[in-house]
């Protein structure tokens, strides 16, 4: 995750206090995904971000998972996400996801 | 009129050195991190000039090997001798170090480039020997500047050093105390972009067939930025390296857009040919210091040879129809607009089935498509995967849902319309453009009938805007009938005449 992005997610988390916060991510793989997830949970796993040891553990989705695609109208997610859905490998990244947030998200219902 | 694809260049230069100094990953190390271990492993991954040479992708690069020797290689490629460790190929060729650092200071013209007597004499008959370089460049390699004051410059006026095996052969000066615009760093890598398009357009044209004098307008598609603190990125690279060149009847001028620029700058030079403003134009990119080494922390941490270790240049030569080179389809191109969106589906869409659709065609009567060729031996260890394999994917996908393909075909599509990816992570040279080479091969004697041209840019690096951007062009086989096929005015006019007559004598049959 680029470190503009990382000091980003820190001040938006900051702002509107981490328990608020939902990151979605549109990653192309699973080891990215988790990876970017692991950045906003558990801290920058590169040690060379703003996140570094930065524990913030914020809710973290990607978009082809069902949680958030239930969330979108279905001729928006047909439209804007339907062809990359073709594409990913979503089990990888379900699978990767969900690892991230059983052990580093503190927000999760 | 028609404009068509005359010739290509594609040249590498080895340049190991400059990827431990001037590399921003390497740079960037230096400042946070300069005693790491990152730092003193890189020497150990760098890789020697035979090496390079024989490496499979690079071979692609520069024709003496193909797209398909890729596929029926074992992947990963860096840990395997490709058989052939020629110098030159039919589109160009692979510049070691110690003679691409006296190309460029053959290429400065403000006396910036200070060069060791004994570096010189050592390689300015290795550089003459190089049959693009004549003896109007040679000339221009400047006088040599003692070691001491070499030494000395990097020391106490910044001057960015140029190494060789580790060692201070000379340097770059600042072209300004204060401009930060014109400080060594920054002259050093526009230097070497300059330098690198120049031995692009020294191949493009040889293999274009296309005399010195006979180009008319250069079009640079890099994505450095030259100028002063007055006016950064004024430009004018195009000319700069046309100067160098001999390009004396041309004039140019710099075209910038990310990764898409050699895209955009291609549509440009044809749309410029085609209307009759020039007959020539060479559109020409050099490489990028910065972005030596890019991704050489992940490389050394998997034990891999540092990969990025290649500065790119690309030219291609357009002119007026010759009847048998490759058209470029200037009525059915591909944009992402403002309001396309950034959404994967809308770019492909706008990209590769709009123009498509214009044109009357589906996915699968263009023979190949070319997007983003990165090398996947450079990017899979990096955690970046296969970008071309997953462009050719997103393609397939999107023509499943418009019912072009059967959902069986995501699967195939990939080998059978697209290859894949031989091109350095040089940010523009693998975009789109690496295919141009081949397809002029390939189109010409019937093999493909048309590719399709894709090049994509991340606009939001500049932090102007967060919209991405995107062109495509359709380049095709050659009717042979010319432009003579194209109906003149005078044509026009009898045809009207006779039409009338016809429609006369009608109506004195029909009154009688």
């Amino acid at each position: 995750m680029d470190l503009e992005n990382q000091k980003r997610v820190k001040e938006i988390a900051e702002e509107f206090g981490p328990e608020n916060v939902t990151v979605l991510l549109g990653t192309a793989d699973g080891e990215g995904a988790g990876l970017t997830a692991e950045t906003v949970t558990n801290g920058d796993p590169t040690f060379a971000g703003p996140l570094t040891g930065v524990q913030l553990g914020l809710t973290v989705y990607h978009i082809c998972e069902p949680e958030v695609k239930a969330e979108i109208d279905p001729d928006v997610y047909e439209d804007q996400v339907s062809m990359m859905e073709m594409v990913l490998d979503l089990d990888d990244i379900r699978e990767e996801m969900e690892s991230v947030r059983s052990d580093y998200c503190k927000y999760l219902d | 009129m028609k404009s068509v694809i005359k010739g290509t260049g594609y040249v590498l230069a080895h340049t190991p050195d400059m990827v431990i100094y001037n590399g921003t990953t390497q740079t960037t190390e230096r400042v946070v991190n300069p005693d790491g271990e990152y730092l003193k492993e890189l020497p150990k991954h760098l890789r020697s000039y035979d090496q390079v040479l024989s490496y499979l992708p690079n071979q692609v690069y520069i024709g003496n090997k193909t797209p398909e020797d890729l596929e029926n290689t074992d992947f990963p490629w860096y840990d395997k001798d490709c058989g052939c460790s020629e110098r030159y190929g039919q589109f160009g060729e692979i510049m070691p170090e110690d003679e691409f650092t006296l190309l460029m200071g053959a290429c400065d013209v403000f006396d910036l480039v200070k060069l060791d007597g004994a570096f010189i004499d050592a390689t300015k008959d290795k550089l003459a020997a190089d049959p693009l370089i004549d003896e109007t460049i040679i000339a221009r390699i400047p006088a040599a500047t003692d070691a001491a004051e070499i030494a000395r410059l990097v020391a106490e006026e910044a001057s960015e050093g140029l190494y060789i095996d580790g060692k201070l052969v000379g340097c770059v000066n600042r072209a300004h105390d204060v401009d930060h615009n014109l400080s060594a760093e920054i002259m050093h890598e526009n230097i070497v972009e300059k330098a690198s398009s120049v031995l692009a357009l020294l191949h493009g044209l040889k293999n274009a067939g296309v005399a010195k004098e006979d180009v008319d307008y250069v079009i640079d598609c890099s994505e450095e930025a030259c100028g002063d603190m007055n006016q950064r990125g004024g430009g004018n690279f195009a000319k700069a390296a046309a100067e160098i060149v001999g390009l004396v009847n041309a004039t140019g001028s710099d075209a910038r857009g990310f990764c898409a620029a050699p895209t955009h700058a291609l549509i440009e030079a044809a749309s410029l040919v085609a209307a009759g403003s020039y007959k020539t134009v060479a559109v020409t990119a050099g490489g990028c210091t910065a972005k030596l080494g890019m991704n050489g922390k992940e490389h050394v941490k998997k034990g891999m040879p540092v990969l990025e270790d290649m500065i790119g240049g690309i030219c291609i030569i357009v002119t007026t129809d010759d009847g048998v080179s490759p058209v470029v389809d200037l009525e059915h191109l591909g944009r992402v607009a403002v309001g396309t969106g950034s959404a994967p589906q809308a770019v492909i869409g706008s990209l590769v089935y709009d123009p498509l659709e214009k044109a009357g065609l589906t996915v699968t009567d263009v023979d190949k498509y070319s997007p983003e060729m990165q090398n996947p031996d450079i990017t899979k260890p990096a955690g970046a995967g296969d970008v071309p394999l997953s462009n050719f994917k997103m393609i397939a996908a999107l023509g499943v849902k418009k019912g072009q393909l059967e959902k069986a075909q995501l699967k195939t599509f990939p080998a059978e319309y697209g290859l894949p990816g031989w091109a350095p992570t040089q940010g523009h040279i693998p975009s789109g453009v690496p295919i141009l080479g081949i397809a002029r091969t390939r189109i010409e004697d019937g093999t493909w009938k048309r590719v399709m041209v894709v090049g994509k840019g991340s606009l939001f690096l500049g932090r102007m805007t967060n919209l991405f951007d995107g062109v495509s062009v359709m380049i095709e086989a050659n009717d042979g009938q010319g432009d003579q096929a194209a109906v003149s005015e005078d044509e026009v006019k009898g045809m009207i005449a006779s039409t009338m007559r016809d429609f006369a004598n009608a109506l004195l049959a029909q009154a009688e």
